[in-house]
């Protein structure tokens, strides 16, 4: 007993920092195990990490930033891959108050850029959910917001890219010069590894929100409500219950926000509140369907019949779930999808029907949904967002989850919409070929930058055939 | 403050240099790549330091850059009452143990020549009658420990003579801080599993600053440093010989 025992202590009490392993790792990557924000997949890769991104992407076949992409998009393909990590390269090279132009290395996190700017004015043009994202991430994923409608997405405010192209160079390439911009925007860092982001700052007249929230008690008036609000209010979303069946399936709450006047503001300045870690990987069974009905009949039951407005704390408004650092621990190990999809204009109540009885059918396990109409599609050549309506459902990962993605894949195929590849770890791709008709013209100018094919990852290698 | 900083383009250096900037110190930055050093200016001044942020050339390999980068800091701010070093090699114990050259390298960046330029700063701050010198040495040199042999020697000679410039030029108003770092998740240590209580550069940075400020001679980082490091000076001989840490 106490020889099996004694072993196993001193590799406890052996510092990792003198492994042989180790000491090699310093020059070639860390051994890592690697996941998005979903916790599904893992993979295995070496990961360089510096303040100084242009030497570490000399060897890299992807870049990564905070890792918030849901699936497998930041993931280096399965082998021995060297991925290039951003978070240290995270300097505000320049900021000019007049004209709200700005430029950051690639690793630089949103968060940062929304306390530095509000003070001074500005505010970022599209901002995702989570401000726990790098700039380079949101071109890199071209992030829309819930002010698609009127502003499109991160991609249409990017002035120019400093990038490291595969075959070494670096280059500035800005919009318009060449069609590399066109392709980097939701170009899931497979064009070339961004190394600097300019672009263009929104002005606020004050750094708050003004919020207003409605209930919708039908599903039958969501899709008009959005589309009405759309029309008065730069920022609108709808919360949905998607769990829920019978004659109140697809009850939904209705945010809608603007930046607040001065009249209407308080006079100070928002403070900057800390958010707490999530600790543990909760076990996978801690979070069931049940839980959530019950947290979602209690979201819309609290909200109350009446209309609300009131002022709000502008990270509250975009990030409510940024409140706790690590959050998607609470769905365990096993990990959890998000599926988005965009399904084109014109959306009608049928479809809407359609799909949330194929979710049913399919007893999908919706524990969170978000429904939002989008503007028009913009420049990037291959990314998410079009004239339409997405939706984003979160959905825990089972041996079922595969099938469930396959049969909503199949829906979207039919409709003509899309699905967004920086939430997507199960698409097939067979699917996202008849999804992307615009995929062949995005290849080529991703070939001509990268005839060696050095650039990938384990998105690419399950959805556009790259090699492993 | 009136800051003069060497290594603040990188990993602590740079959150702590922020961390300055954002409350509208004015600063000067050496280092040994003019380059890298004018982003991290940038950087800085667009997070709100006062004035200009000036750069100049300065090398702890170089012993002959110090003085005129100092008098090029103190032409630019007027008068330097802070002088902050962060800057410093690391290497693996494996590594400079089988390579000669290496270690030389890391014991005359880390002892020798910054010892060098805190004699210059320090003939610098007393000239005015005092000023703040801190100054980041490590954990490692707290007690011989079988990882970190001759990294931890540098780190140990840097603390003595700090201690010892504490000693001696207190009441003429200098006032060394000696910043010690636990394990913290840099560039540096980026290649290197961390271990229990890592810290993050910035939580490093914001303690430093308010060590700084209080006048502070010792700072621990990440705090419960300074009791896991109580507990390894204590343990006896026979005790550091088997365990590995």
């Amino acid at each position: 007993m106490a020889a099996t025992k004694n072993p196993k202590r001193q590799t406890r009490w052996k510092p990792r920092l003198v492994d042989k392993a180790n000491v090699a790792a310093v020059r070639t990557g860390r051994t890592v195990t690697m996941t998005g924000w979903g916790n599904y997949p893992v993979v295995r890769g070496r990961e360089l990490r510096s303040e100084n991104l242009e030497a570490i992407t000399r060897s890299a076949v992807l870049t990564r930033g905070l890792a918030r992409a849901y699936g497998d998009a930041s993931l280096p393909p399965p082998g021995d891959h060297i991925v290039a990590a951003s978070p240290l390269a995270d300097r505000l090279l320049s900021f000019d108050s007049n004209t709200g132009i700005v430029r950051v290395e690639a690793g630089f996190p949103l968060m940062r850029l929304n306390r530095i700017s509000l003070p001074r004015g500005w505010f970022t043009p599209v901002t995702p959910g989570t401000h726990f994202v790098t700039v380079g991430g949101m071109v890199a994923s071209d992030i829309h917001g819930k002010n698609h409608h009127v502003a499109g997405c991160f991609g249409e405010h990017v002035r120019s890219l400093k990038m490291r192209v595969a075959d070494g160079a670096i280059i500035e390439c800005a919009d318009g010069q060449h069609d590399l911009f066109r392709a980097t925007l939701g170009g899931m860092g497979l064009t070339g590894h961004i190394l600097e982001v300019e672009f263009q700052m929104q002005r606020v007249p004050t750094p708050w929100i003004w919020e207003e929230s409605e209930r919708i008690d039908c599903f039958e008036s969501v899709l008009e409500r959005l589309e009405t609000a759309g029309r008065d209010w730069p920022f609108t979303v709808c919360w949905s219950d998607f769990l829920v069946t019978g004659q109140n399936a697809g009850r939904a709450i209705l945010n809608k926000g603007r930046w607040a006047e001065p009249g209407e503001a308080p006079a100070g300045q928002p403070k900057w509140r800390s958010a707490p870690t999530f600790p543990v990987h909760l076990p996978n069974w801690a979070l069931q369907t049940w839980m959530m009905r019950i947290g979602n009949w209690l979201n819309y039951t609290y909200h109350g019949k009446a209309p609300r407005e009131h002022i709000t704390h502008p990270e509250t408004f975009f990030y409510p779930l940024d409140v706790i650092r690590e959050w998607n621990r609470i769905y365990g190990k096993r990990g959890f999808t998000q599926h988005q999809a965009v399904l084109p204009a014109p959306h009608t109540h049928r479809r809407h029907e359609q799909y949330l009885r194929l979710l049913h059918d399919n007893r999908a396990k919706v524990f969170l949904s978000v429904v939002k109409d989008c503007g028009n599609e913009g420049k990037g050549m291959i990314s998410f967002p079009k004239r339409g309506v997405t939706y984003a459902l979160d959905i825990p990962i089972d041996q079922d989850t595969q099938r469930v993605i396959d049969r909503l894949n199949d829906f979207v195929v039919a409709e003509g919409g899309r699905i967004y590849l920086a939430k997507d770890a199960f698409t097939r791709e067979e699917h996202f070929r008849a999804m992307e008709p615009r995929l062949d013209a995005w290849n080529d100018v991703r070939r001509q930058w990268d005839t060696e094919q050095r650039l990938k990852s384990s998105l690419s290698v399950r959805l556009l055939g790259d090699r492993a | 403050m009136n800051v003069a900083f060497l290594g603040a383009s990188k990993g602590m250096g740079r959150s702590l240099a922020r961390r300055m900037a954002e409350r509208g110190d004015r600063l000067f930055l050496l280092g040994r790549d003019s380059t890298d050093l004018r982003r991290s200016a940038a950087d800085l001044a667009n997070l709100g330091a006062t004035g200009e942020v000036g750069i100049a050339k300065c090398d702890l390999a170089d012993r002959k850059t110090f003085r005129p980068a100092l008098d090029e800091a103190c032409d630019a701010l007027g008068d330097i009452d802070t002088v902050v070093v962060t800057a410093g090699a690391f290497g693996q114990q494996e590594d400079l143990e089988n390579d000669p050259e290496a270690l030389n390298r890391l014991l005359t960046t880390n002892f020798t020549n910054t010892i060098h330029f805190c004699e210059a700063a320090r003939g610098l701050l007393l000239e005015r009658g005092g000023g703040r010198l801190c100054v980041f040495s490590s954990v490692a040199g707290e007690r011989g420990r079988k990882p970190v042999i001759l990294y931890g020697a540098s780190k140990a000679g840097l603390s003595y003579y700090l201690e010892g410039l504490d000693h001696k030029f207190h009441d003429r108003g200098l006032i060394v801080t000696t910043v010690k770092p636990g394990f913290v998740r840099t560039g540096m240590t980026a290649g290197m599993d961390p271990p229990p209580f890592a810290g993050e550069p910035d939580d490093v940075a914001r303690d430093v600053l308010r060590g700084i400020d209080r006048g502070q001679a010792v700072v621990y980082s990440p705090g419960i440093w300074r009791w896991v490091m109580l507990v390894i000076r204590n343990l006896p001989r026979a005790v550091m010989r088997k365990i590995g840490f």
